[in-house]
Parts: structure tokens; C-alpha cells; sequence
């Protein structure tokens, strides 16, 4: 670099030219792990040059509470009321899979009821979360109104759940062998176990109806502004091929357009017999992210009132001895969780509680998409795409 | 009457007219919010929320001025008094009626466009000062707002000038008179869409709240500041809001008068015909505020120089050559 210009050394003065590189350094920015759209405590080290980012290092494990070795020193019942707590904005979608993996190393059969009305609480926990996401994304866009409109519909829905198993987001309903009698049923002997609270079905069908309106408003509120769409149309590509390379699962992987449910693949509930659509992504971006979900909630919405106008009668639950053990073995059942595909792996050495637990979680693999996804874009779509992910920390971290 | 008492009067109306505008303003920004979201705050607790704002200045001014230890401070607490300087010296030029201004100047116009950068300039350090890399970066997103945004401003501003051929704000309300319509419909229709969208970007209201961000940014240029000091950035932004809807008032719908209405009475009806339609572009502005996402900052700009500059030369040319024809 020469930066010393002597006038008499050329032949004329427009010849000069000086060549300073002036040095520039990326700045470190960091996101979280407290910061309003991370979701909790996410945190992000992002490398940006201006609004523009270069790359990012997601560090996870503030959250992180153990939940796979707590479960070694507990005993099988006692463990749901762990798996609650690993994604708290559809608690009861995260018992399915454990209950199911223990009753298959257990080799019971679930009666029909209680496997329906598992199905109608877990579509009612994907409303719910659904709702969360709708409100949240867009207050992540900037718009302030429709997440207090989507809480209040959110509501609803979690009052049914809660008439139905006493929690709102921590049921802790599912017992093995079938489900928990009805809140304030009090003590039961086996003969007269209460079933679902009066007026449960009617209830069902009006809220039913007002979650499908609710998402009509959602879809002109928000999907109608012409600022929405130019914020997230084409935003965050996540390409089919990239999508199956990292092993993301759910919306996200349909919005890519892999048409794979798993909710049409594996038995563990009674989906066959509903009528359904999965909706399919075309471009993959941030914007259909959102739509997939949307009309995932009104499939869901379709199977429930499915599923109260052909509940069978019968009991709640199989019989089961009073000490649960659990003999040797091992099993892994995935379900398709709201926010993607959870599995459990239990692995029993035959006593009271699991010898280890393996848990997959959907957040967790997500986001594992995030640096290469976010490399290069624009700071504000770092917070549109990282919202149309829809994770939930506690389901990151366990 | 001493100049002195004179201009302790002008400073007090002032400060009270500018000051109430603002609890008008907050008070119109969260009831609508209420409405829209069903907040129970806003609009049942405490005389049907009325005492909102009230509840809202005790809260700020109880609690802790915190000045972290790496700030520049004198700039860190010179910034929010730029901010509030610039919002009152607007008020100075807007005609209640033809006689209740504080000055009408004969640059009007000029004097208002050249005080509301200054607005910006207080944004900017207050974002440098702060010493934190979120204030920075809505610091800056505002410096680059602001170029975008005045230019379609001033020339939105420029076809009025031409239309009224004055700069006198009282000039222009009078000429508005003598043409027995509001500029908003005799010819200048684009440059007052053009006019509010600007004013929009430039009060960093969403839309255009980029600054601000706080989904992104946090709180941008405002992270820093809290207590006494946040909340003049508070009252800042909704002065500068009753202002502009003000100004937009006179230079295009007819500020004081009312068309048909008795010229000889406008000192009466004058102050009530121009706070309804301040507080009804307000109104519009709220509406906007809790209904709209946030645009992304190259967007901001795409619009700004690729939309509103043309459209406002445009403007100006057809204007021109309508002065020249008729």
C-alpha cells in the first residue's frame, strides 16, 4: 500500500492515485439469550456487516433441565408429568409418544375411547400451538394486534382441555393403558369411572366452529396484507433437498413440499379412520411456513368433529396391574407433534421406571438449519425466518 | 404589552397546547389499540381509562434514571432535549386561526421542513451515544430513513407551495379559502397521500417504525433510556405526531376553515375545525399503526426512491403547468 504521493515524480497531477484499503471488521451482534423474538433463550452469535449477516452460531442449552435423566430415576407413570413440560405450548401432543412406547414394550391394547379422545386432545394441543405461532409471527413482522386476537382463541380451545383433563398446558392425562378418568370425577373405583364432562361434545362442535372463523380472520388479517406478504414471499427458501438433508420434520418439511404426515404413516392413533388433507408448501419460504399451518388447523379442526360424532362407547382404560413394570426391551415411537416429528425411545431393563430415555424433539433438529439458512440474509428476516421455524426452547434444550 | 410577557405567553400556549395534543394523541393511540385487542387497561380500569396517560407519566417519572457507564453522557442526555426541541419549534408557524399563531413567517414552510430533520439528528446521537450495537443500528436505520423520506416530504410539500405561491402557512390556509376548497381535493391529492406516507416514515410509526423495531432491534435507539428520559422520548413522538397531523391539516385540507362556512367567524369555529381534523388524520394514523406488519428497511427505501420521489415530481410538473395554463 502506497500512500505517499510525490507531485514531482509524475508526469502530470490526474495520474495520481492513491490506494487505501481501509480495513473493515464484521461486528459481533449478539442475539439472546435475552432478546423479545428469540422465543425464550435462544441465543444467536451473529456475524453482520451492517444489517447484513455473514453467519451464525446458534449456542444452545440455556434451558436445558435434564429431562432424559430425570426420567431414569423415576417410575413409568410419574414420567409423563415430565414430558408435559418439553414443549409447554402442546403439552398433551408430548405424552402420546412416551405412553405409546411404553404400551408397545407392554404389549397393551388401548381401548377405542381412550385412543379417541387422545386424538381429540392432541389436534385440540395443535390448535392451540398453532394459534401461539400465528400471533407470535406476526408480532415478529411487526404487527401488533393479531397475537392478542389469537390468544383469545387460543383460550377456548385450552378451556375445552381443560374441562376434559384439569390442566391447561399441563394435562399429565394419559395413563398407561388408556386415560384419566374426567376432572373432579374424584376418587373412582374400577367399576364407575367418569367419562368426559357433560356438555363436552356441544361445546366442542360451538368452539370448533369459532377456531374456524378465527382462522378465516387470521387468513385475511394477516395473510391479506400486502406488507406480510412482501415481508416473508420468497424469504428463507428452505428447498426440498435441504429440507430432507437436515432432517427438519413437520409444517416446515411440508412447506417444502415433502408430503409426509406422519399422522398418515404410523399407527399409533386412530387417523385412518377421519377424512384429512395435508397441506402441501410450494416454495418453502416463510410465507408458507405460515399457510401450512394455517390450514393445518382447519384439518384439525375437521378431524375433531369427526372424531365427536363417532366416539365409541366403551371403558377408558384396559386393565393393568397396580405396579407398573415394564419388561426387558426396547421401543421407539414417533408422532407427529405440532411443531414436527417427536420420538421416544425407551429402553426397559424390567424395572419400575425406563433404564434410559432417548427424546427427539422437532425444535431441536429445526433449527439445526438455521446457520446455513440465515447465511447471508437481511437482519429483519433473521427474525422472520427464525419465527416461521416455530420452536420452543424447552423443546430445543429438554 | 413587553416583548418579554408577550413571548412568555406564546411559550406557555405553547407548551400547553403541544403538551395536551400529546395526552390527546396517547390517549387516541391506546383506546384504539383497546378496541382493536380488547385491552382491558385502556378502556375500563380507571374512569373508562381516561387517566391512562396519567398512570403511564407517574409510572416513568417513579422510576430509576439509569445511565449505564459507557454511554457518552453528555450526548446520551442532550438527545432526548434535541428531540423535544424540534417537536416544539413545529408549533411555532401552525395557524390556529389567522390571528392566534405564534409567528407567521413568510418561509413558513422552509422553517417547518428544516426544524422536523432536527428531530433525526437527536436520534442519531441518541443511538451513537448509547454505546450499545442495537441503539447503533437504529440509530443509523433512522439517519438513512430520514434522507429517504424528506425528499418525497419536501416535494409533496413543493406542489402546494406552487399551487398557493406562497410559504406562509397562513398564506396557504387563506388561499385555500379564496379557492372554496381544500387543496386535498383541488389538485393536490397525491402529494397528501404522498405527505402522509413520509410524515409516517419520518415519526418511525409502524409501517416504518424501523428504528424502533423492537421484535428486531429491541428498542433501537431507545434501548438505553429509561425513567424520565424514555418518557420524553415517549411524549416526543406523540407531540410530533399531533404536529405533523396539524400541518397536514393546513397545507391540505384547509387548516382552519371550514368551506361554506362564514369567513368573518373563523376566529371562533377556527381552533375546533383544526383539531377535528388533526385528531381525524390521527385517527387514520392509529388505524394504520395497529393493523400493519413492519416493513423491512430495503423495502423502505425501494418504496421511498423508486415510488414516492417520481410521483412527486410528477406532481410538481403537473402543477406547474396547470399554474402556467390557467
Amino acid at each position: 500500500m502506497d500512500t505517499t504521493i510525490n507531485p514531482n515524480n509524475m508526469p502530470h497531477i490526474s495520474d495520481a492515485s492513491v490506494s487505501v484499503e481501509i480495513e473493515t471488521e464484521d461486528m459481533t451482534l449478539n442475539i439472546g439469550p435475552q432478546h423479545p423474538s428469540t422465543h425464550g433463550v435462544l441465543r444467536l452469535v451473529a456475524k453482520v456487516d451492517g444489517e447484513k449477516i455473514s453467519s451464525v452460531e446458534p449456542v444452545l442449552g440455556y434451558m436445558h433441565r435434564g429431562y432424559e435423566k430425570l426420567a431414569e430415576v423415576r417410575t413409568y407413570p410419574q414420567i409423563t408429568t415430565l414430558v408435559n413440560r418439553i414443549d409447554w405450548v402442546s403439552g398433551f401432543a408430548n405424552e402420546i409418544p412416551f405412553i405409546a412406547a411404553t404400551e408397545k414394550l407392554m404389549e397393551i391394547d388401548v381401548p377405542e375411547r381412550a385412543q379417541h379422545i387422545r386424538l381429540i386432545l392432541t389436534e385440540m394441543a395443535r390448535i392451540a400451538s398453532h394459534f401461539v405461532f400465528n400471533g407470535a409471527y406476526a408480532l415478529e413482522i411487526g404487527a401488533l394486534t393479531p397475537i392478542f386476537l389469537a390468544m383469545e382463541d387460543r383460550e377456548r380451545v385450552l378451556d375445552l382441555i381443560e374441562s376434559v383433563t384439569g390442566g391447561r398446558f399441563h394435562p399429565n392425562f394419559n395413563r398407561i393403558g388408556g386415560v384419566k378418568p374426567a376432572a373432579g370425577a374424584g376418587p373412582t373405583t374400577k367399576k364407575d369411572i367418569q367419562d368426559l364432562p357433560a356438555g363436552f361434545y356441544e361445546e366442542t362442535k360451538i368452539v370448533m366452529e369459532k377456531v374456524l372463523e378465527g382462522v378465516d380472520r387470521f387468513e385475511n388479517l394477516v395473510g391479506g396484507n400486502e406488507v406480510f406478504r412482501v415481508r416473508t414471499k420468497n424469504v428463507g427458501i428452505i428447498t426440498k433437498e435441504m429440507a430432507e438433508d437436515y432432517g427438519v420434520s413437520g409444517p416446515i418439511l411440508r412447506a417444502s413440499g415433502v408430503k409426509f404426515d406422519l399422522r398418515s404413516h404410523t399407527d399409533f392413533l386412530p387417523y385412518d379412520k377421519f377424512d384429512f388433507e395435508i397441506p402441501v408448501g410450494e416454495n418453502g419460504d416463510c410465507y408458507d411456513r405460515w399457510y401450512v399451518r394455517l390450514v393445518e388447523m382447519r384439518e384439525s379442526a375437521k378431524i375433531i368433529l369427526q372424531a365427536i360424532d363417532s366416539m365409541p362407547s366403551g371403558p377408558l382404560q384396559t386393565k393393568v396391574p397396580k405396579v407398573i413394570k415394564v419388561p426387558k426391551g426396547q421401543s421407539y415411537v414417533r408422532t407427529e407433534n405440532p411443531k414436527g416429528e417427536m420420538g421416544f425411545h425407551v429402553i426397559s431393563e424390567g424395572g419400575l421406571g425406563p433404564y434410559r430415555l432417548k427424546i427427539r424433539t422437532p425444535s431441536f433438529s429445526n433449527i439445526s438449519i438455521l446457520p446455513e439458512l440465515l447465511e447471508g440474509q437481511l437482519l429483519p428476516d433473521l427474525i422472520a425466518i427464525m419465527g416461521s421455524l416455530d420452536f420452543v426452547l424447552g423443546d430445543v434444550d429438554r | 404589552m413587553s416583548f418579554g410577557t408577550e413571548i412568555l405567553i406564546k411559550v406557555g400556549v405553547v407548551l400547553a397546547f403541544a403538551l395536551n395534543g400529546a395526552v390527546i394523541f396517547t390517549l387516541m393511540d391506546v383506546k384504539g389499540s383497546a378496541w382493536m385487542q380488547r385491552r382491558p387497561g385502556p378502556l375500563h380500569v380507571g374512569l373508562r381509562g381516561f387517566i391512562f396517560p396519567l398512570a403511564e407519566v407517574i409510572k416513568f417519572i417513579q422510576k430509576e434514571d439509569i445511565i449505564p457507564t459507557k454511554v457518552d453522557k453528555t450526548v446520551f442526555k442532550l438527545a432526548p432535549a434535541f428531540i423535544l426541541f424540534s417537536v416544539f419549534g413545529l408549533f411555532v408557524v401552525v395557524p390556529i386561526s389567522p390571528t392566534l399563531v405564534v409567528a407567521d413567517l413568510n418561509l413558513g414552510v422552509f422553517y417547518l421542513l428544516a426544524i422536523s430533520t432536527i428531530s433525526t439528528l437527536g436520534v442519531l446521537t441518541a443511538g451513537w451515544s448509547s454505546a450499545n450495537k442495537y441503539s447503533l443500528m437504529g440509530g443509523l436505520r433512522a439517519a438513512g430513513q430520514l434522507i429517504a423520506y424528506e425528499l418525497p416530504l419536501i416535494l409533496a410539500v413543493v406542489g402546494v407551495v406552487i399551487q398557493a405561491e406562497t410559504m406562509s402557512l397562513v398564506g396557504i390556509v387563506e388561499k385555500q379559502i379564496e379557492w372554496g376548497l381544500p387543496f386535498v381535493i383541488a389538485g393536490q391529492g397525491v402529494a397528501f397521500v404522498i405527505f402522509m406516507i413520509a410524515a409516517t416514515a419520518e415519526m418511525m410509526r409502524i409501517p416504518f417504525d424501523m428504528p424502533i423495531g423492537e421484535s428486531e432491534l429491541v428498542s433501537g435507539f431507545m434501548t438505553e433510556y429509561s425513567g424520565i428520559r424514555f418518557l420524553i422520548f415517549y411524549i416526543a413522538e406523540y407531540i410530533n405526531m399531533f404536529v405533523m397531523c396539524a400541518i397536514a391539516a393546513t397545507l391540505f385540507l384547509g387548516g382552519y376553515h371550514i368551506p361554506l362556512l362564514p369567513v368573518e367567524w373563523v376566529n371562533f369555529y377556527g381552533p375546533v375545525s383544526l383539531l377535528t381534523k388533526t385528531l381525524l388524520l390521527g385517527f387514520i394514523l392509529v388505524l394504520v399503526r395497529w393493523s400493519f406488519p413492519r416493513f423491512r428497511e430495503d423495502q423502505l427505501q425501494n418504496i421511498a426512491w423508486k415510488i414516492l420521489i417520481p410521483l412527486s415530481l410528477l406532481n410538481i410538473l403537473i402543477t406547474s403547468v396547470m399554474k402556467v395554463v390557467f
